[in-house]
């Protein structure tokens, strides 16, 4: 058997669910505190206690705990999600066994194979993991999701024994954000600019493009460090990983921490001035030019298209 | 106030990743060395804290003799002094790094008191285990929240903050405490000349614990294929403005 812990229900958990059932066992759930609308799964194995009202890492790794010890499944798996890595890692404390995170293939076995992400998906590492049972989760949208079709799972709902300690760390507060406007990670076009923008004055032509085209802008790693750009704008690795219909990059060589932010775009476009630059192999449409030169031509051109 | 800080070293890695003859590793001959960008503002907040409240900040390492650099670069930055666990160069697993830094901790703690806070980055640039510093807070018995971009203490609390979709997420844990800090919790200074200088001189006790069987065992590193893609070139300078235009009409967001 093997134990899918599903934060919510949604593209990441069918993924997880496929990689899951590509290990060629039963496959029941966890959720805390309600039970996710997920199909493919035997039992949906329900933990209720107040706790679970907002987010609380420690008691949901306890619940699994529990559950470990009472179906000894062969693996537990989850999406690859900040929360996902969170309780399984909790759980993998636990239970004193390894956890690997952020797979993209495994094949059963003791030890298992594991093929995983490193460097934000820049490299892959193959591993063996160690231990009973494996704890993995699977990297977002490196597999294709299961189509939540089939029979209604059963719903089993159970009281797992928390402690205080197991109760103290949970979300006490959700303090809602100003309305900053498109947020980078939902935006259907992001423009971008590295240092090659010169100075944080040097963003107002990259703000008008993505203006006109109902955009946001993002900027490469040294422009926050620069202090030019809040955090919030950075695409990367350590910054926000987007998804939007066409990036469209200027003056941005490609390094492997920017490009772990864009792998989710549809089309890249790139500006640059050097033809050899990295972000090439990566790109769809390039442009060899400056992007103070190009970027105020294509919104002029912009505007002339739409008659203005 | 005491307050540590857990850092690796990693290469600061350029356009395109080059592995070893072995496949074990990144080809560094080339290659800078820093910490990991979460990290960075684990040092920053630390020393900024022991600016705020007094104490004693201290940035700890496990990693091969080479590392002591990024432990300077930490002390140059503002933290008091380091502890080095001396690798090999082989990679550790994180549960027998968890393991080696909570030894550590310990031999600290018995002689200088608890760390009121230990930071370590949610996860780290090269491994992103997402593991070490939850696994470090239950050897020793501590409350740990992650992936947190805010920091700041209230009475003999913490207050974690998280950003999630439509706002921040609040955990307040109680202290002594385990924190994971994201990128974008604050803006890390740069060190200064002097500071470089004094940072030579500040005290670093080396350890050389030994290295168990690694769980989590790394068979090889692979370089992904790549896209295979081959950028179609619309134009030289501003000329290529329309075809530009013509490429976001197609895909509908002109």
């Amino acid at each position: 058997m093997v134990i899918v812990y599903i934060e919510e229900a949604g593209e990441l958990a069918q993924q997880a669910l496929a990689f899951a059932h590509e290990l060629g066992e039963p496959l029941h759930a966890l959720a805390a505190g309600g039970a996710p609308a997920v199909a493919g799964v035997e039992t949906i194995h329900v933990a209720e206690d107040d706790v679970f009202a907002s987010h609380a890492p420690a008691a949901i790794a306890q619940a699994l705990v529990e559950l470990v010890e009472r179906l000894a499944p062969t693996a537990v798996v989850a999406a690859g999600t900040e929360r996902g890595n969170e309780v399984l890692a909790h759980a993998a404390a636990r239970l004193d066994v390894p956890f690997s995170a952020n797979c993209v293939a495994a094949t059963a076995g003791d030890p298992m194979h594991v093929t995983r992400v490193r460097w934000g998906g820049s490299l892959l590492e193959d591993a063996r993991l160690h231990g009973s049972p494996k704890l993995l989760t699977v990297q977002p949208h490196a597999v294709p999701a299961a189509e939540n079709t089939g029979d209604e799972p059963e719903t089993e709902a159970f009281a797992p024994t928390l402690s205080e300690g197991d109760r103290l760390v949970r979300v006490v507060e959700r303090v809602a954000a100003a309305d900053g406007g498109i947020s980078l990670a939902d935006a259907k076009v992001v423009v971008s600019a590295g240092r090659g923008a010169g100075s944080p004055e040097g963003f107002g032509i990259i703000e008008e493009l993505a203006g006109l085209l109902g955009g946001a802008v993002g900027c490469s790693r040294a422009v926050t460090m620069a202090g030019w750009r809040p955090h919030t704008d950075q695409v990367g690795q350590t910054g926000t990983k987007i998804a939007p219909e066409i990036y469209i990059a200027c003056g941005i060589s490609g390094a492997t921490q920017h490009m772990a932010g864009c792998k989710g775009a549809k089309a890249l476009l790139a500006i640059n001035t050097d033809a050899d630059a990295p972000i090439l192999a990566s790109a769809d449409y390039a442009v060899i030019g400056d992007l103070h030169e190009v970027v105020p031509a294509v919104s002029a051109e912009l505007r002339k298209a739409r008659g203005d | 106030m005491r307050v540590l800080v857990c850092v690796k070293r990693v290469p600061l890695t350029g356009g395109r990743m080059v592995l070893t003859e072995n496949a074990q590793a990144i080809e560094t001959r080339h290659l800078g060395f820093t910490i990991s960008p979460h990290e960075e503002c684990g040092v920053e907040e630390a020393v900024r804290i022991v600016e705020a409240h007094g104490g004693e900040s201290v940035v700890l390492t496990l990693g091969p003799k080479e590392a002591e650099e990024q432990l300077r670069d930490a002390m140059a930055l503002g933290m008091d002094r380091a502890i080095h666990l001396v690798t090999d160069g082989e990679e550790w697993d994180p549960q027998a790094t968890a393991s080696a830094i909570v030894d550590a901790i310990r031999e600290d703690e018995s002689a200088n008191g608890p760390f009121d806070l230990v930071f370590f980055g949610n996860e780290s640039a090269d491994g992103g285990n997402y593991q070490v510093g939850i696994r470090v807070a239950y050897s020793l018995g501590r409350p740990v929240a992650t992936g947190l971009k805010g920091v700041t203490f209230e009475g003999g609390n913490v207050r974690c903050e998280q950003e999630v979709a439509g706002g921040r997420d609040v955990y307040v844990l109680p202290r002594p405490a385990v924190v994971g800090v994201l990128e974008g919790l604050n803006l890390p200074r740069y060190p200064s000349v002097p500071a470089k200088l004094r940072a030579q001189r500040k005290p670093v006790e080396s350890r050389t614990p030994s290295r168990p069987e690694s769980r989590l065992e790394k068979v090889r590193l692979v370089v992904p294929e790549g896209q295979g893609k081959e950028a179609v070139i619309l134009g030289h300078g501003p000329e290529a403005a329309p075809a530009v235009v013509e490429v976001l009409q197609q895909i509908g967001v002109a």
